[in-house]
């Protein structure tokens, strides 16, 4: 019998195992630790309570709780719509979509990065980079007037930095809205259209297999997080503020 | 015909018994067959193959889990034992929060000093409020955690696409309990972060009253927009706090811990833990 099955035979070990006590007993361990850490560290260091709420002093910065300091950096580079409603919207959903947009059959229940490079870079991106980092930029870089201060640098609330920021329109050389409006909704779906007939020319073998509707939702998705990115770089490093502005709403 | 006298034991024997662990025994017995330990049990405590199952089968607690495992569901290298942990810090913030609530009251002229209150002249009731506060933002991370993990070893694949989805609705309750009881201490820190927080939902297209498309939506104005159903007002004041208390006490946890229940009990109808296979 167990020549059959090479590993067992090696292992001389059954393949399942009793969750009393095997598991049972781990999970009490784990429970032990926890209970003895956060004793120790509640017994350590104290919850912050700051004087009482004051309607009429506002702190600066004003911060939330830091879990929510990425949404809260990238106001900076989005209006309040963008930033603090349709970015965790699309979050959410993009997280629930994520199991019905992969379908790579390779990598269910163990380690791999080669079997499934693109799904772990985008995911580590979108985690590592554009959430914890802005968390930790966040929480030890922003000070007063959301200004960026190095950790060596005085919080100084009365430090101007001059925005000369100017919408990627008026950049291009177009000086009149309605032009502006036209050259940047252009700019704005000529980046999803082209950005999509890349990707499924790209990918146009794996079309049949994947789906048309699934691969057209993952590719939004994709441009979607790169197009924060793009944004997030044009107003860094070339001052532009907005790509379109309409009377409605401004990217 | 005399009746026979009880005995007393010498104190010899009495140490003969301990020593040889022959009263142990004779108690062990004694409880395992009585009638309170058959009725609380329902079986025996033999280490036999049967009683490790029954052991699991017959608890209502531990019968979330299976009976068996694959043996690479208990390597803490694949699992990091984030989700454990997760599930151990929220019992964590349970325990803690009960106790707070018998001292504080979520009213704006008591709040603040109901903390005060707790942290100097409530006995231990400072180390309960850390420990609530610490445990809370420990969850987040390790949630994260978590789910980082989920997505490395790809156990979203089938068969559990679905218990993804309630994963990405506990991490979300997560937040928002953490984000709720962030205001109810009630000092400057609290009453910002929040008005930070929900700042954004006037921004909501439609129905927020400053987003995007709100004239076409009849009636939204600061006082009644999405903002206002959150906070109870167009700044956070005293309905504020009694809202997110009642959301963080009452509603949330609720819901989340509903949700977990189904979230254990669809990785075991999932066919336990992912693993190669
Ligand atoms: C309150 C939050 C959560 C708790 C208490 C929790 C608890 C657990 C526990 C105890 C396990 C067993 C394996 C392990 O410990 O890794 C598990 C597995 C799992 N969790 Fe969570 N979880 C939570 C949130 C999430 C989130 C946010 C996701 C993903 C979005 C998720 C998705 C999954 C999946 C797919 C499995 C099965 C993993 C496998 O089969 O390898 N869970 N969860």
């Amino acid at each position: 019998m167990a020549a059959e099955d090479p590993k067992v035979k090696v292992e001389g070990l059954e393949e399942k195992v009793h969750v009393w006590p095997y598991l049972v007993r781990l999970e009490f361990l784990c429970a032990l630790f926890v209970a003895i850490g956060l004793t120790v560290w509640s017994i350590v260091i104290d919850a912050p309570l700051e004087e009482a709420a004051n309607p009429t002093k506002t702190p600066n910065p004003s911060k939330a709780p830091w879990y929510f300091l990425g949404l809260q950096d990238i106001l900076v580079y989005f209006d309040p719509w963008f930033a603090g409603v349709i970015a965790p919207v699309l979050i959410i959903v993009g997280l629930m979509l994520i199991p019905y947009l992969d379908i790579n059959p390779k990598g269910n229940g163990y380690y791999t990065y080669h079997e499934r490079k693109v799904a772990i870079w985008v995911y580590s991106f979108g985690f590592i980079v554009l959430w914890i980092s802005l968390i930790i930029m966040g929480v030890f870089l922003r000070g007063p007037g959301w200004n960026l201060f190095m950790p060596w640098q005085y919080w100084d609330p009365h430090r101007v930095i001059a925005l000369v920021n100017v919408d990627l329109p008026y950049a291009l050389g177009v000086r009149t809205y309605n032009m502006a409006m036209l050259v940047g909704g252009a700019i704005v779906s000529g980046y999803f259209a082209l950005g999509t007939a890349a990707y499924f020319f790209m990918e146009r073998k794996a079309i049949k297999s994947v789906g048309f509707l699934r691969m057209f939702i993952k590719v939004q998705l994709y441009l979607i997080m790169l197009g924060m990115v793009i944004k997030i770089v044009l107003r860094i490093g070339f001052n532009i503020k907005y790509i379109l502005v309409t009377p409605w709403i401004n990217i | 015909m005399a009746t026979k006298k009880p005995e007393i034991p010498s104190l010899a024997t009495f140490v003969e018994k301990i020593k040889s662990g022959e009263l142990f025994e004779e108690i062990q017995k004694d409880i395992l067959d009585s009638q309170i330990w058959k009725s609380s049990f329902r079986h025996g405590y033999a280490d036999t193959p049967r009683n490790r199952v029954l052991q699991i089968a017959s608890n209502v607690w531990l019968h979330l889990h299976p009976v068996k495992i694959h043996r690479h569901a208990l390597r803490i290298k694949f699992t990091w034992c984030m989700g454990g942990i997760t599930f151990l810090l929220f019992l964590s913030t349970v325990v803690t929060g009960v106790i707070l609530m018998f001292y504080y009251r979520p009213v704006g002229e008591y709040a603040y000093f109901d903390m005060k209150y707790l942290q100097y002249d409530v006995p231990f009731g400072m180390l309960m409020r850390n420990m609530h506060r610490w445990a809370a933002h420990a969850m987040v991370i390790t949630v994260w955690l978590h789910m980082f993990r989920v997505f490395l070893t790809g156990s979203y694949k089938p068969p559990r696409e679905f218990n993804w989805v309630i994963g990405v609705f506990l991490v979300t309750f997560t937040l928002l309990l953490s984000f709720t009881g962030y205001l109810l201490p009630w000092d400057q820190l609290a009453m910002w972060a929040v008005t930070v927080g929900t700042n954004m939902a006037r921004a909501t297209p439609f129905l927020g009253h400053e987003g995007p498309f709100q004239e076409f939506v009849f009636g939204v104005s600061p006082r009644y927009d999405a903002r206002s159903l959150l906070i109870g007002g167009s700044l956070v004041g005293p309905p504020a706090l009694l809202r997110f208390y009642v959301l963080h006490c009452i509603f949330i946890p609720l819901i989340a811990g509903a949700l977990m229940i189904v979230h254990f009990w669809r990785i075991r109808k999932d066919g336990g833990i992912s693993g190669p296979l």
